[in-house]
């Protein structure tokens, strides 16, 4: 390390890291001059409107076009066989490569035939405006030939199952085992085994903006540029560059402004091929912003996955291993890949010592839209399958549920902790840092978990039923392999700073300039930061995964630090100073005892810049710029601890949540505010999910919930008062010790409010099993747990623990 | 093609006139015709609370109207909220300052209807707050950092300081 | 989600609206477009003619003569909310109109609105209802009145002819120490109810239920009103154990079904919200301290 930061006037390197600064975002947001993708407005531009399935599935027997092409203001009506022309191949091949693949079930751009789900576009109009194509959507005439719809991915998976694709073998498009131990051994001896058949219900990401995407073509320098409302421009630009056969060179994606993306956002989707054609095809500007409605039915979703699991523990409830059977529902196409089930399988045994561990887990394809990550990507359903497995184990041998947990918590001296499992990429999967029993010790003080007893007797004497529930949690974040950064000065002295990360409302681009003012001692206002274009920076991986802020923020912090050498050797140089004697402050390099002698920012770019003849200064590459690719595989784990405070209304079902403490370890934070914002929207989706949030389905696969009065986002009136608790282990895996953060809160969420019901209902003796869980099933289950008690009543007295 | 109208209204303190499509939605025109593409679409169907414009001072759905019912009337857009284009409004610089967004999007909605309420009521309470933003959808922030913005500005415009 | 096209009309008297609607083929009232906007943006209803009748500001008025309540159709929810006449006067159908959307969907949102959308579960029907409200009806043919319940006919069906317009509603007011409540539940504040009950009632100097009026909404497709329940309330002395027997007699209703609420829970939701609402009004018709379940709402 540099002594050259800490001499008087000049910046300390990480003097920045740490610290709430406000975000370069938000002044254009709050003015209402962001520029957002439905904000784009050109010259000549059209506008589309699909055409969908109504059937969840059918086969399309004619498509008569006829009529909505005569309607003034229409440019064209395009099926499949209008891009074929334009196509190497009519499907979108997006599939994470797998071994356990059984089904090739890729989307085509538009249908090809045969339809499998509602919502998947058959038909795009181009128009004047959005009003004519929608006035002509309703001219095209579609035949269909209902096929039979599988609705539910239980049903998919028995014998004599109807077919989701009706040219495809079966409904199983994968099958994958997560195993390590010796399972048989664990159940053999335990002292004790419980058992938990569970439910975690789909709902959506839920961005306020939905999806969007502006192509523009250059017939001039053939050249097609597409602005798309995504979380991973680079993936878009690479998967176009495969559909239409272009080089990548002919192409640029661009993020505008983003309104949030949630992981729906990070798919590569028909409608991107769509508009892309149409603006080849007519040669002008084309625009098409999904509608809420599209939305529900067409931008993908997450969650639904059944649990049957058995837990073996010893006498001193111990965990000796853990069985059973998942079955996730994958939807009606391969949108993504298995990482979502695969995510679920890890999260299960992340935060706890598990010598043994056998899941077995099934994917059946469904006519229902696609699943892939939506914020937690499975992870909230593993977590959910353990914490809840845990609260039986603790209910059965009548222990508290923070003492079993606490027993079986991986400790902060066996870290790092590996464990005997791979990641989907084939990495090692080991548990970096963390002090996972002190997070829980945090989250039970700040809850007074102790006393909690005490108060819910009172309550219940007042005929009151509060309860406490509690979940651990470990995420993964942080995926690799990197996240390049390029920081530039140019010779006016302007810092820029480029990356291919996407900002979609995480504060992205303040992060970036907080780690590269932090390094060069000017004002964050002073750097411009440069997300999502592909144009800008020759790779990049996307935002997802909580990844960003671990991967380009090193790579952005590593670049930035590359250039503070640099303009100090070059600096050093020129006025015959060693390293220790310079200063970075204000936009200058200069001697700090005599700061006359320096140079600007610029002068220094200048100074590489190159003069034809000249030569650079000795041992210095040309250019004020360095790109970084930070390189890590391993995932960084980020962990916590969440305690729920709920209220039940016996009567009507309600359930309130008074009270949620999150603790979280993401190790170096670099800005606090954006940390505690990002665990806030986790928190609350989770609340969602937990409580309101619920995709519904009709057995025939058609979607019963798609407007907002339907389809339940959690408000503000349903918040609740929230603590947010901080640890700090950084991870030893890159040179910040950054862990992310974008998905921890909305984790442990479902599992600690579950938990908390289950002791709110306690002297009823009911048990939760799945989330979300509505008002209606919580009155049926108390019923039914009365009526078990009316013909046993045992279990009643039991109940009151 | 569909049946157009001659309106005249007032936008952010400006006289604006127009012919419309009387199909055209209130925040269409804004967006499309004017340009104030700060008034976002979130939903079109009245929930999400993200089209919220002040219609003569008091807060509306901009997708639940027709421009030509606007014909006459003041309609304020979040770009009318600051009082220039250095200053903000103390709103505004709450919401910064508490890191009430994150995202945006949902924001101008959020702003408007705010503002609305501190109007009406300079010390409201935060379940008053939360109840006057009930009808708008945040995907980002968990609203309370919306919440807590909201009462720091209350403060603020309380006490007479310009932010 | 755009509006398909319609031809547009906006006028600036009743009458002139009521010729409009009269010659017009398929033509939809717009008020405060707080239900028929989103059903245009979806294209759910595709009218051929939009009448406009915001501009006839004659039809936005409250007003009282005598026991006698009368509201304009056009009048905003917000302008009921607002209303110190309507506080004073009429406090169950303030505290009902606390409960309807968001103040931006009050702030456009109208009363007649409402009662011709008549969605199941709106708030302003079930009052209606409950006060045996008069609804005055302008046609071609002058003017008519129609008790509620010959209003309200089936799910989001109404008594109006396609060339009639609702142009006020009145309501027979109760003397001012009646006690009244509207609860309603809603997963989420603002959201429509899924049930809600509400009950107007009197108790004579001894405690004894006088008078009552109540009824649910959401739970059939017009608002239910429950006139035995009311019939066996009088002479009664109000009491917990009482209102839990009336309440029980709500078990056995009629409740609709749909994709996403069962008729069970409707029937419990009903029980569970008449009774809470019968101890909260009788408990402010006796001036006797809320019960925790209304203290907890008002917090
Ligand atoms: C987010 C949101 C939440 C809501 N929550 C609730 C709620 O909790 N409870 C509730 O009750 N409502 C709720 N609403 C609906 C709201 O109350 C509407 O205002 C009301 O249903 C319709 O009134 P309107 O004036 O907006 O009528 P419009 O939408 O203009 O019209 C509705 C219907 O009535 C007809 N109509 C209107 N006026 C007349 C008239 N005078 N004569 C003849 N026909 C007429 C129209 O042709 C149309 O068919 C909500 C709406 C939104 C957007
Ligand atoms: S866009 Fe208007 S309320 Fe959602
Ligand atoms: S800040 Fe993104 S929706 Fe509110």
């Amino acid at each position: 390390m540099s002594a050259a930061g800490m001499n008087a006037g000049g910046s300390k390197a990480g003097s920045l890291i740490g610290k709430s600064m406000p975000r370069l975002e938000d002044k254009a947001l709050l003015r209402g001059t962001a520029r957002f993708i439905d904000d784009i407005n050109l010259p000549g531009m059209l506008h589309v409107a699909f055409l969908r399935s109504g059937f969840a599935h059918a086969r399309i027997e004619r498509i008569d076009c006829a009529a909505a092409r005569a309607l003034p203001g229409v440019h064209a009506v395009l099926t499949l066989d209008d891009l074929k022309p334009l196509l190497t191949t009519p499907y979108l091949v997006v599939a994470l490569p797998s071994p356990h693949f059984k089904l090739d079930l890729h989307r085509p751009a538009l249908a090809d035939g045969e339809v499998r789900h509602v919502g998947e576009p058959i038909a795009a109009v181009v128009a004047d405006s959005r009003y004519i194509a929608e006035d002509a959507l309703a001219l095209i005439e579609v035949d269909y030939d209902p096929l039979p719809a599988v609705a539910d991915c239980r049903a998919a998976l028995q014998p004599g199952a109807d077919l989701s694709h009706a040219d495809q073998p079966h409904n199983l498009v994968a099958e994958l085992r997560t195993e390590f131990g010796d399972i048989e051994q664990a159940f053999a001896k335990a002292a004790h085994i419980s058992r938990a058949d569970l439910w975690v219900h789909r709902g959506g990401g839920h961005s306020m903006e939905c999806r969007g995407d502006v192509a523009i073509y250059d017939d001039v320098q053939d050249h097609l540029t597409l602005y798309s409302s995504t979380q991973a421009p680079h993936a878009a630009m690479q998967q176009l560059a495969k559909i239409l056969g272009r080089p990548e060179t002919g192409l640029r994606v661009i993020t505008p402004d983003v309104g949030g993306g949630f992981g729906p956002k990070l798919i590569f989707y028909p409608e991107d091929v769509v508009v892309s054609c149409a603006a080849l095809l007519l040669k002008r500007p084309v625009k098409w912003v999904e509608d809420r409605r599209e939305n529900f039915i067409a931008t993908t979703q997450e969650r639904d996955q059944y649990w049957s699991m058995e837990i073996a523990v010893d006498d001193q409830a111990r965990i000796l291993g853990l069985r059973g059977e998942m079955l996730h529902d994958h939807g009606a196409y391969t949108a993504r890949g298995l990482n979502v089930a695969y995510g679920s399988a890890h999260t299960v045994v992340m935060p706890y010592e598990v010598p043994a561990y056998d899941l077995n887990i099934k994917l059946a394809v469904t006519n229902k839209v696609p699943v892939t990550p939506v914020r937690g990507a499975g992870q909230p359903q593993g977590a959910f399958a353990m914490e809840r497995l845990l609260d039986v184990v603790a209910q059965e041998m009548g222990l508290d549920r923070a003492e079993v947990r606490r027993r079986n918590l991986v400790r902060a001296e066996d870290m790092p902790r590996s464990k005997p499992i791979v990641t989907r990429g084939g990495i090692d999967v080991v548990l970096d840092s963390g002090d996972l029993p002190a997070a829980q010790a945090d989250v039970l003080r700040a809850a007074d978990w102790d006393g909690f007893k005490a108060r819910q007797r009172a309550a219940l004497a007042e005929g009151r039923y509060i309860g406490l529930g509690l979940a651990n949690f470990v995420e993964a974040t942080g995926r690799g392999p990197f996240e390049p950064a390029t920081v530039r000065v140019d010779i006016t002295g302007r810092i820029s700073v480029m990356t291919g990360a996407a900002a979609m409302g995480q504060s992205t681009k303040s992060m970036l300039a907080q780690l590269v003012a932090d390094q060069l001692g000017v004002s964050m206002q002073q750097i411009e930061a440069i997300t999502g274009d592909t144009a800008r920076i020759a790779l990049g991986i996307g935002g997802f995964n909580s990844r960003q802020t671990v991967m380009a923020g090193s790579s952005a912090h590593l670049a930035a630090k590359a250039i503070r050498e640099k303009m100090i050797k070059i600096v050093g140089h020129r006025f015959n100073a060693v390293e220790e004697e310079l200063a970075v402050a204000d936009g200058r390099v200069f001697v700090a005892n005599d700061p006359e002698r320096g140079m600007s920012f610029g002068e220094i770019a200048q100074a590489v810049a190159g003069l034809p003849g000249y030569v650079l200064p000795p041992g210095v590459s040309a250019g004020l710029e360095a790109t970084e690719y930070f390189t890590q595989d391993a995932m960084a784990y980020t962990n916590g601890a969440a305690v729920a405070e709920v209220e039940v209304d016996v009567e009507t079902g309600d359930v309130r949540v008074h009270r949620l403490i999150l603790s979280h370890d993401c190790g170096q934070q670099i800005n606090p505010m954006i940390v505690d914002g990002q665990l806030m929207g986790g928190i609350a989706h989770g609340l969602g999910n937990a409580l309101f949030e619920r995709m519904g389905f009709d057995d025939q696969a058609q979607p019963v919930t798609t407007n907002y009065g339907e389809y339940l986002l959690v408000g503000a009136g349903e918040m609740p008062e929230v603590s947010l608790l901080h640890r700090s282990s950084p991870t030893p895996l890159n040179p910040l010790g950054l862990k992310g953060v974008g998905e921890a809160g909305v984790i442990p969420t479902p599992a600690a409010i579950a938990s908390a019901i289950e002791d709110a209902l306690s002297p009823f003796g009911v048990r939760i099993c799945q989330a979300p869980i509505a008002p209606q099933e919580i009155l049926s289950l108390i019923e039914a747990a009365r009526q078990n008690a009316d013909a046993n009543p045992a279990p009643l007295a039991a109940g009151m623990r | 093609m569909s049946e157009t109208r001659s309106i005249s209204l007032t936008v952010n303190g400006r006289a604006v006139a127009a012919d419309v499509e009387v199909r055209l939605t209130l925040a269409d025109f804004l967006r499309q015709n004017l340009r104030l593409t700060g008034t976002h679409l979130g939903c079109e169907h009245g929930v999400c609370g993200a089209c919220t414009i002040l219609l003569d001072g008091r807060s509306a759905r901009s997708c639940l109207m027709l421009a030509v019912q606007a014909n006459g009337h003041a309609i304020t857009t979040v770009e009318g909220l600051a009082p220039n284009a250095e200053q903000m409004h103390p709103l505004q610089i709450a919401f910064q300052e508490q890191h009430a967004l994150q995202c945006g999007f949902c924001t101008p909605g959020m702003l408007t209807t705010l503002t609305e309420l501190l109007r009406d009521n300079p010390d409201p309470s935060a379940a008053q707050v939360r109840e006057a933003i009930s009808g708008n959808l945040c995907r980002c922030t968990g609203y309370n950092s919306i919440v807590d913005a909201t009462l720091q500005a209350a403060k603020k415009l309380r006490e007479g300081v310009p932010g | 989600m755009k509006p398909p096209p319609f031809a547009y009309h906006a006028p600036s008297s009743l009458n002139e609206a009521l010729q409009l609607l009269g010659r017009l083929e398929n033509a939809r009232v717009l008020a405060g477009g707080q239900s028929l906007m989103p059903m245009l943006n979806m294209r759910f209803a595709q009218p051929d003619h939009v009448v406009d009748i915001n501009g006839i500001t004659d039809l936005a008025y409250i007003r009282r003569e005598g026991m006698m309540l009368e509201i304009g159709a056009l009048t905003r929810q917000r302008d009921i909310e607002f209303s110190p006449l309507i506080a004073e006067a009429c406090p169950l159908l303030r505290e009902a109109i606390l409960q309807v959307g968001h103040r931006q969907t009050r702030n456009r949102g109208t009363l007649g609105g409402s009662l011709c959308h008549l969605d199941p579960a709106a708030e302003m029907a079930a009052v209606a209802a409950i006060y045996g409200a008069e609804l005055v009806i302008a046609g071609p043919q002058g003017q008519r009145t129609a008790a509620f319940a010959e209003f309200a006919l089936d799910y989001m069906t109404t008594c109006l002819a396609p060339e009639e317009m609702l142009v006020a509603v009145r309501y027979p007011l109760w003397p001012a120490e009646s006690g009244y409540c509207f609860i309603e539940y809603a997963r989420r504040h603002g959201d429509f109810a899924i049930v809600s009950a509400g009950v107007l009632l009197r108790a004579d100097a001894s405690g004894r239920i006088s008078q009552a009026s109540l009824a649910l909404g959401g739970v059939g497709a017009v608002p239910l009103k429950l006139d035995a329940i009311a019939a066996e309330l009088i002479g009664k002395a109000g009491s917990p154990a009482v209102f839990a027997t009336m309440a029980e007699a709500c078990g056995d209703i009629d409740a609709m079904e749909d994709a996403l609420i069962t008729a069970t829970y409707r029937r419990q939701l009903a029980k569970t919200l008449l009774r809470r609402a019968l101890e909260t009004a009788y408990a402010r018709a006796t001036g006797q301290p809320l019960p925790r379940h209304a203290q907890h709402r008002a917090a």
